[in-house]
Formats: C-alpha cells, structure tokens, sequence
C-alpha cells in the first residue's frame, strides 16, 4: 500500500488540469500578448482562470496577479509593498513562524533599513493579539500574517488581527500568506480585511510553476518583475498559460466540494489525532481543534529522530515530511517549532502528515499500524 | 590550430619489458577518457604516445579529459602538417608561434629531429634554419640552449608535428597495470582520494559502500555512487557494491559496549569488504584512514580493524593532515559532493566516548556476544548485496 501524506509539500496534478495543460501545450500554445488569433485564444485561458478564482475569493478580477507561486507571490508582496510605501513609513510587522519566501524577504528588506517587528506566538503558534496591538504604529506600513503555518497546521486569527490592524491605523496594509490555506478553510479577502493574499496552485492539484497574488485595487504595488508589461504591468513575462490553466481547473474542484471535503479531512485528522496519541512517547503540535486546519498534523516523537522515522515510513510506501519540506534538506533547526518552545530534544524528532482529498481512512489505518510497530523499535536504538 | 597531442609519460619508460604492457594501458585509459569529446586515433610509435584527431572537436574538453589519465606527465597539443617543403613550414612555424605568444618576447631554442631520414636538412640544420626565420620574424627573441624559455620541438615524420606548449598531466601509471584492490568508499572526504591516490598507481578499483536504511537515505547512497563517478573519471569504470548493513549493526548495538560499536562495526566491514575484494580477485583493501583523525582511526584502532584481515590494507592518507586530504579532494572534484550532509552509517549510533585505545583481546572477547547470530546476518548482507558499474 501506499500512504502519500506529504500533501503540504505538495499535491498530485489533478488528472482534468493535466489534460488541459496538454492541450494548451500541444494546441493552444499561441502567447496571449499577440494579436492574431493563436494570442486571443491563449488569452482566453487566462481569463477563464481568472474568472474562476476570483469568484472563488469573491472579489474582482483585476486583483488577481497571476505568478510561478508561492514564494514569488510572497515576494512580490512584501518587496512591492515596501518600495511603493517606504514614503509613508519603514516598519513592518510579522511572525516568527512565517515561509522562508516571507522571513527572507523581510530580511532583506531589514538590510536595506525597514524596522521589523516579529510579534511573539504561543505555545499552539498562534499569534499574540494583545503584542500586535501594541506594535502598530503611525509608520508601520505593512503587517504579514501566514493563514494556516505549514509547519504545524495552527489557523492564525486573521479576521482578529485585521480588526485590530485597521482600527489602530487604517493605511497600514494585511498580507497574508495563504499557501496552506486556500482551498482548505475559508478565504474572503474583501470581508476579512485583507489587501494582499498568497497563493500557490501546486499546493490545491494545480501544475507546480503556477500561484497568485490576490491585491486590492487599494493597493499600489511596483512590480519586481519588469518587462513586457504583462499582468497591469505587475508581473512582466509570458504568461505561463499552461499552468494557469491546470491551475483553474484545480481552483474549480477544490471548491466543487468544498464543505463536504473539509468535514471529510478533519474526520481523518481526528482519527489520526485520537490513535497517535496512544503510542507512546508521541507528543502531537499545534492546535488539535478547529484553530488548526483540516489537513496538517505535527508529531514529534521522544528519542527517534525524524529522519529516520521518515525513511521507514518509506520503505513501507508511507511518505511524510520532517518539519518542513522546504526547510528539511538541510540540517536546520525549524523557526516555526523553536518558536512554539518546542523541547529541544523534539526539534529534531518531529514529522508533519499532511492530507488531500485525495487520502483515504484507509491509508491511515494502515499509517497508524506501521508506526504502531515503528516507532517502538526505532525507540530501542537511540544515539548514545 | 592543432589537432594532435603528443602525451608524455615518465615511469612507463623505465620499465623495461612490460613497457608495451604499460603503453598499450596508456592508450587504452586515454581513448577511454576522450571517448565523448570526439573521434580520435591513439598510437604509441616509438616511446611516444600520439593522439590525433580524426574530427572536430573541443580543445579545452580534450585536455580537460586527457588531464585525468594517470601515467601522462605531459600534453602537448601540436599542429600536424603535410610536408610541403622547408619554406612552408618555416613560415607556418613562424606564425604559429607569432598565434601562441602574441607579440614574442622571449628566449628559445629549436628542438628538432628526424625520423624520416630522407629529409633534406638533418637535425641540427633543421633548428638552426628555423631559429635563423623565427629571429628574422620576431625581433624580440633571443636563442638560450642552455635554459630557453620556450622549447619548440619540430618533428619530421611521414607528416610533420610540431609544438612549442606543455602542460602537466596527472602523473602516476595507466589504470590496468598494477592489478584491481577494493575501496571501503564512504560518503565522506577522505576515502574518495584514497581511492584516487590508489588507481595513480595504476590500480584497479573496486568500492565497497555500506548503507543502513532508514538510517540513511537513498540520497546518501546517491551521494556515494556520485562520488565512485567522479573518481571513476580517473580510475575507469568502478564495480560497487552496495551492502545493507543495518541488521548487523543493530545486532551490535543490542550485544555490545556502546563505546566499542564502531571499532567492531568497522571489523565487520572490513570482513565484508574482504568477501567481494576476493571475489573479484582484489589484491588488497583500500582505505581512506589517517592515524588519529578519529577515535576508530588511532594506532590501536587500526590495529584492531587490520586483524580481521587476510589482504593487505592499503592506507594511502594514513600520515595525511586533514587539511591536505581536503585539498587534495578540491583538486580531483569530489569535494563538494562530500560535503552534502547526509548520514552515513559510521556515525548514527557513535557514542559519546568512543574507546581510542581499544585492546583487541577485548574487543574479540566483546564479539563473542554476537556468535549466536552474527554469520547469518553477514551471509544475509553478502547475498542481499546490489552490486553496480559506475562510470563518469
């Protein structure tokens, strides 16, 4: 059998978008900026796309900016926020538990002179509403929340967050990284306050190479990708029609069933939740009720190192990740646990299950009884 | 320019009968080596190695590729010509010189000789004729046959060649030549350049690799069969062996003194590696020790691992510093694949305080423990082992 639960990381190409992108490939692969008739049917891929997301979001078309993904939208944010806004002031608030494609950015900003305040999380990642009161200031620009951290699943209070953001000081602009949240929770930019929103498609079955950024029509972004002037001139280059169509088609069925899913994923959580907890020396992160999303489970285990557990889960076909993906190739401590206050002997023996539509009570089943077996032998040979 | 390399080689010369052994490894190594840059014929007349190109191809690549043949101490890239009379070739030695060294300021001496007797100048006519154009040509020379700065060697042959650059090659003698010896590769700096230093004398090499899954991951096996590649660049096609040894070692964690676990770990891969070393007719074991650079590596150590040994164990680092090991790793380019950080198997269950100075006495007494289950488990790992080719 087969387990992938590495959904996080990222998600199997929906079958329908996959057959879409080999028909733009193969026939419709006109570039949408030319004027004959092989552009204006390319172009309409795009909007058709478009169309579909921003109905998804309930907001307008022209504030969605298509992109390569994640960590560009990210980018893209921040970095366009702070040189069109610098004028109005040079502080930014954020978390520790934030992406790499967020943290790093800010970093950078940080080196160039932007004032950077990260507001403290508790022990579940949340947020401290109370701190990020106190932070927001006459000059603070801009304040970048994740929704759902990837690392842990914990939902961030946004809805609260941009109450208080707009009530201390109106111009100071929300962004919030939704990679792990769209598609998996509910996302209503325009109603819960948010001016600028994140999004990758290869996290929701969409193509890898394709994302979003949602940004109010309030908002004056400069572009960090220059050129050609596509996309309102905010993100020049050759539309990746391909991608943005398989992303459209990932957009369309993730909502088909949207209410029906979640229930579904946070059933299979539960059951997860409820036999994990059975084994011992296993300790589980994050919030286990409806403040952590359906589809993100974080399990540390006392003694077995989280390589280790990741490489005999595959050899039984089970496929998880330690920490982060992204952050996992490398022998680097995660931000996100070290900021919950993780034990310093469960750094490093933390894996993250994280599900799709697609996985079934079965493959979960079958997950359980392997570690079940696992994880007291491994828990026999520790490093001395 | 040119399309010919005229190869120099060192000891090869002083071995007497088995020197047209030791050549024709020569040439086999080197038509092995440029067998993607292009199309190339290599003969070894008369104590010499010539390669010429029967096509197009990239000079750069070429030497780059020649670079790592062992027995070359010398590459000569040359220009081949028809001969059609001294003039002819005085003038195209002229500019070829005038192409290697814009603006000439240097002093030279003519080196040349005749093979094909029939030519009208003998040898001495030959330099003095073409030292007599170039200083025509080039005001700025001067003729030293003491120390020249430039030595242009021309040779009549049916065709003429001539050549006036030498670079370096790698030294050593043509893999083939001394019989094959079995590298305990890890993943690590230092066995690799074992393993290279190794096949410079002319070694064949064989690699033992010893992972332990879910210890260690397909990417660290990945790493290691990367590694075999790149030294297999110098050392030609390496047959590894690939062996899971997790079974065995949670068997020694189970039964033995957690301080002693590497030193008998290592004595079992020794055992293990010595199996295949003789299957494939190995004359010895190849490993990338230094003494001291760890705990398992210290004089006694040593001597505890070398017991359970019947070949010789060649340890080509052994009066090696660190820092020299890592440069001489930079050099043959595997460096940087080294140092990915992934496990390997030596190091996920070292102790806190491993014994420096274990007693073999001891640790053949610790071993006992394991005589329940211990040769199963060894003949499970030698049957259950994936032996693959590796090639650049």
């Amino acid at each position: 059998m087969e387990a992938y639960l590495d959904n996080s990381a990222t998600t199997k190409c929906s079958e329908k978008a996959v057959e879409i992108m080999n028909k733009v490939l193969r026939e419709d692969y006109g570039n949408p900026s030319s004027m004959h008739l092989k552009g204006f049917e390319a172009e309409n891929y795009l909007k058709k796309t478009r169309s579909i997301i921003a109905k998804s979001l309930k907001v307008n078309e022209k504030e969605i900016i298509f992109t390569s993904g994640g960590t560009e939208t990210n980018n893209m944010a921040l970095i366009g926020c702070a040189t069109a806004y610098h004028r109005s002031g040079m502080h930014i608030i954020s978390t520790p538990v934030e992406h790499p494609s967020v943290a790093n950015a800010l970093a950078v900003l940080e080196k160039i002179g932007y004032e950077i305040t990260y507001i403290p999380v508790d022990e579940k990642g949340r947020i401290n509403l109370k701190v990020l009161s106190d932070e927001i200031r006459p000059d603070t620009t801009l304040v970048s929340i994740m929704h759902v951290n990837n690392e842990i699943g914990t939902i961030e209070p946004i809805v609260e967050a941009a109450n208080i953001i707009k009530q201390k000081n109106s111009t100071t602009l929300l962004h919030v990284d939704a990679v792990q949240s769209f598609g998996k929770i509910e996302v209503f930019p325009k109603k819960m306050n948010i001016d600028l929103l994140s999004v990758s498609g290869h996290k929701i079955h969409g193509p890898k190479g394709s994302g979003f950024l949602y940004v109010s029509d309030k908002v004056k972004l400069n572009p960090i990708m220059l050129g050609g002037g596509q996309e309102w001139g905010l993100r020049s280059g050759t539309e990746n029609v391909p991608a943005i169509a398989g992303l459209g088609v990932a957009v369309e069925e993730i909502f088909k069933n949207f209410d029906k899913n979640q229930k579904k994923l946070y059933k299979l959580r539960e059951y997860l939740i409820t036999e994990l907890s059975k084994i011992e020396g296993v300790s589980l992160n994050g919030s286990l009720d409806e403040n952590g999303a359906p589809h993100i489970l974080s399990m540390s285990v006392e003694g077995v190192r989280a390589e280790v557990l990741l490489h005999s889960l595959e050899e039984k076909g089970i496929f998880v990740s330690a920490g982060s993906a992204c952050s996992s190739n490398k022998p680097a401590v995660s931000k996100t646990l070290t900021a919950i206050g993780l034990k310093k002997s469960l750094l490093d023996s933390t894996v993250r299950f994280s599900f799709s539509i697609h996985t079934t009570k079965e493959e979960l089943e079958y997950t359980v009884k392997e570690l079940k077996e696992i994880i007291p032998k491994l828990r026999k040979y520790t490093r001395h | 320019m040119e399309k010919a390399f005229l190869i120099k080689y060192g000891e090869i010369a002083l071995k007497g009968k088995n020197r047209r052994t030791f050549e024709e490894a020569l040439v086999k190594q080197i038509k092995f080596a440029l067998k993607d840059v292009g199309e190339f014929e290599v003969t070894h007349p008369q104590g010499r190695v010539f390669v010429e190109a029967l096509g197009d191809f990239d000079m750069d690549e070429a030497m780059e590729a020649l670079q790592h043949v062992f027995g070359i101490v010398a590459i000569c890239p040359a220009v081949l010509t028809e001969d059609t009379g001294f003039d002819d070739l005085a003038k195209e030695i002229v500019e070829y010189v005038g192409k290697v060294y814009p603006n000439p300021s240097f002093t030279f001496k003519v080196d040349s000789r005749r093979s094909r007797k029939n030519y009208p100048l003998n040898s001495m006519e030959l330099n003095a004729a073409i030292g007599e154009k170039l200083l025509e040509a080039y005001p700025n020379i001067k003729v030293d046959v003491h120390k020249p700065e430039v030595m242009l060697h021309v040779e009549i042959r049916e065709r003429i060649n001539y050549y006036c650059k030498e670079v370096f090659g790698p030294g050593g003698m043509p893999v083939g030549t001394s019989g094959r010896a079995m590298l305990l590769l890890s993943g690590g700096i230092d066995s690799p350049v074992a393993g290279y230093m190794i096949a410079k004398r002319g070694v064949t090499i064989d690699a033992t690799y010893f992972h332990a899954p879910p210890y260690t991951s397909e990417r660290a096996k990945q790493k290691v069969v990367d590694l075999a590649a790149q030294v297999s660049k110098y050392a030609g096609p390496i047959r590894l062996h690939i062996v899971n040894f997790t079974d065995i070692q949670l068997y020694i964690y189970e039964q033995c003194p957690h301080e002693e676990l590497t030193i008998i770990m290592r004595r079992y891969m020794m055992k293990i590696a010595e199996h295949f070393a003789k299957e494939n007719g190995d004359l010895g074991l190849i490993t990338g020790e230094s003494i001291g650079q760890v705990a398992s590596q210290t004089m006694q150590s040593l001597e505890c691992t070398n017991a359970v040994c019947t070949l010789p164990v060649y340890r080509p680092l052994i009066g090696m510093d660190k820092q020299e090991i890592i440069e001489r790793s930079e050099k043959i380019g595997t460096y940087e694949t080294s140092i990915l950080p992934f496990e390997d198997c030596c190091t996920i269950f070292v102790a806190k305080h491993p014994v420096t100075k274990p007693r073999l006495s001891v640790i053949e007494n610790s071993e006992k423990k394991l005589a329940e289950k211990i040769d199963e488990l060894m003949d499970v790992a030698i049957s259950t082992t994936e032996t693959i080719t590796v090639t650049p």
